[in-house]
């Protein structure tokens, strides 16, 4: 009785849609035809994409954006933690501060980002004419080094939040037991925090990464996609195959397309949260059977 | 251990100082810049130094406004209208996110109907689902499926009360937005509260229904109040959710439910952006996730490691 609304909610506006997506991925379908209407393709839409150059060079741009944003707001999340994790006055003030990006909209961050990266009147290249240094053409050919930028500026935080969060639940025995037997602190860091972090931040990891495709809006405000294909992530691709060249099935293709690697991050994610799990069962179990 | 601040080395201070210019400092620079009239964003004359006008801002709510400014001819952006539908919008779906995810995250908790795996499972699959890929179902069946037929008796109904043509559907309506956002935003939502209402002592709720509570009275009276600080987390993610949300809103609206990011990015699209009336668009849009991430940033970040560390 008090689950009935939720589950007809999702049944009405996630599950049949998704359905209904992958029904409708075998038809040649144009946004005027109901699904019934549209001819029945078989795999050709699929076979279409699979060896269409855009659809490639788009999957390309998607694979480097996601690898090098979360390749690099990790290491600089995770840095940072280890950096900042000690007493010190304001510690929340200053989480609150790093916390905004994420909350603003990312239509608005977008925006801010192309205003700094305009090519006369933004703040970066307004900066290195002032120290002397020529114009960099940032929303040009280094657009998506720009728009990973703007991606890390948003979302290392998140790590770095979580990273803390983890630090600050580690042991304290361990480390303690590490400063007594002289331990230096790049030794703590890479022998005793970071394997005890490792759980936490592999699923964090994952977690950025499966946010990582879903980036739209940024890059829309920012690029367009553009120039070219350059920056034209698979997210940005389907929604302009859907609306701008109206062709319903090939976007529903690519779209499952998408929700196929996502499931397997996914799967490859859940797969080691069990294992985890496992693992420390089993250890518990160890350390009951010495006793 | 001590809990007393440790003192620094004032490098230290340094590196903190520029990661909060770093983190803060465009979101200053946009507020700044929304002040500006376009001639002086333009010219560069940049530092603190220039007449600070609300010049901007009259022209972004010119449809709201009781007076009208000198400076505007024709009120071309309607940004008040959009204001108004995306609070709708995001009010509406928060409040029934967490009505309806309260009450299953309950029932999931006490009457065990599956593990909390399949919650978690649940929870995961949805995060996974980018909105690009609804667009495409979503905005199929919003405008074909989902629809009163124009001759049968509701549609027909609506159809005389409302006006319009064809058949009565649920695109470029306001529910048509906030359905799937809800549905976008229940896994998590329930997720979230679950945790919290495991910890609730379950000799509560017995001595509510011994003193002949019905079911429902039990979770509105006995178990919502003891769940406040997550209800807060959950709600604050969800709003910002439908709040900001571009994509789907852009495929399900008409001219008359437009949310506000729809409008930043048709006026940010063209060529010729008049940057101070946009900068204070977007500084209108981004000021109520502020206010909130200033007042609850602890709930903000226990929902968000919540989310990770749990997962």
């Amino acid at each position: 009785m008090f689950m009935a609304p939720a589950v007809a909610i999702m049944a009405v506006a996630l599950i049949y849609p998704l359905g209904y997506m992958i029904w409708g991925s075998f038809r040649a379908w144009d946004p005027t035809q109901t699904i019934g209407e549209a001819e029945f393709v078989g795999l050709k839409n699929y076979i279409t994409l699979w060896s269409d150059p855009n659809f490639r060079e788009s999957l390309g741009v998607t694979l480097r954006f996601a690898f090098f944003c979360v390749t690099i707001e990790m290491v600089l999340g995770v840095g940072l933690a280890l950096l900042l994790d000690r007493n010190i006055r304001g510690m929340s003030v200053l989480r609150t501060m790093f916390i905004l990006p994420m909350m603003i909209a990312p239509v608005v961050v977008g925006l801010m980002w192309r205003y700094m990266y305009h090519p006369t009147v933004g703040t970066f290249n307004r900066f290195l004419e002032r120290v002397g240094l020529s114009d960099v053409d940032w929303l040009g050919s280094h657009a998506l080094t720009s728009v990973i930028i703007a991606d890390i500026w948003q979302w290392t935080p998140f790590i770095f939040i979580l990273a803390l969060a983890a630090l600050q639940s580690l042991p304290r025995s361990a480390l303690e037991a590490a400063r007594i037997d002289g331990a230096t602190p790049w030794q703590q860091i890479i022998h005793i925090k970071l394997p005890l972090m490792m759980p936490v931040l592999i699923v964090t990891g994952l977690l950025r990464l499966i946010d990582s495709f879903k980036v739209l809006e940024v890059i829309l405000v920012l690029t367009e996609g553009g120039p070219g294909l350059s920056t034209e992530i698979l997210a940005l691709r389907i929604s302009r195959t859907a609306t701008e060249f109206r062709e319903l099935g090939v976007a529903a293709a690519m779209s499952n397309y998408l929700l196929i690697i996502l499931m397997l991050l996914t799967v490859a994610m859940f797969a080691f949260t069990k294992f985890q799990e496992i693992r420390a069962a089993r250890v518990r179990m160890a350390a009951e059977d010495d006793s | 251990m001590d809990r007393s601040h440790e003192k620094q080395n004032p490098a230290f201070y340094a590196v903190i100082a520029l990661l909060v210019m770093m983190s803060v400092g465009p979101v200053i620079l946009m507020f700044v810049n929304s002040f500006k009239l376009d001639v002086d964003i333009i010219s560069g004359t940049s530092g603190l130094i220039f007449m600070p006008t609300i010049q901007n801002y009259e022209t972004a709510l010119c449809d709201i406004l009781w007076y009208e400014p000198d400076h505007i001819d024709f009120c071309s952006l309607k940004f008040g209208g959009a204001f108004v539908n995306s609070l709708i919008i995001a009010l509406i779906s928060t409040v029934l996110t967490l009505v309806i995810g309260s009450m299953a995250a309950y029932a999931l908790v006490r009457f065990r109907f599956f593990g909390r795996d399949t919650a978690s499972i649940t929870t995961l699959m949805v995060r996974m689902v980018p909105p690009a890929v609804l667009l495409v179902p979503v905005f199929g069946l919003w405008n074909n499926e989902f629809c009163f037929d124009r001759d049968g008796l509701i549609g027909g109904a609506i159809r005389d009360a409302f006006g319009g043509r064809g058949d009565v559907c649920l695109a470029g309506t306001h529910s048509g937005i906030i359905l799937i956002y809800v549905a976008m935003n229940l896994p998590f939502v329930i997720w979230i509260l679950q945790s919290f209402i495991v910890q609730v002592p379950r000799s509560l709720e017995e001595a509510a229904r011994v003193d002949g509570a019905g079911p429902f009275q039990v979770f509105f009276k006995v178990i919502l109040p003891l769940i406040k600080p997550g209800l807060a987390a959950a709600a604050i993610f969800t709003f910002r959710i439908a709040w900001n949300e571009y994509l789907l809103a852009s495929a399900l609206s008409d001219r008359n439910t437009k949310t506000v990011p729809i409008l930043i990015v048709n006026n940010m699209s063209e060529f010729n952006v008049e940057w101070g009336v946009i900068m204070a668009t977007g500084m209108l849009l981004a000021i109520p996730p502020i206010i909130f991430t200033l007042l609850a940033s602890r709930q903000i970040i226990t929902g968000m490691t919540a989310g990770a560390v749990k997962g």
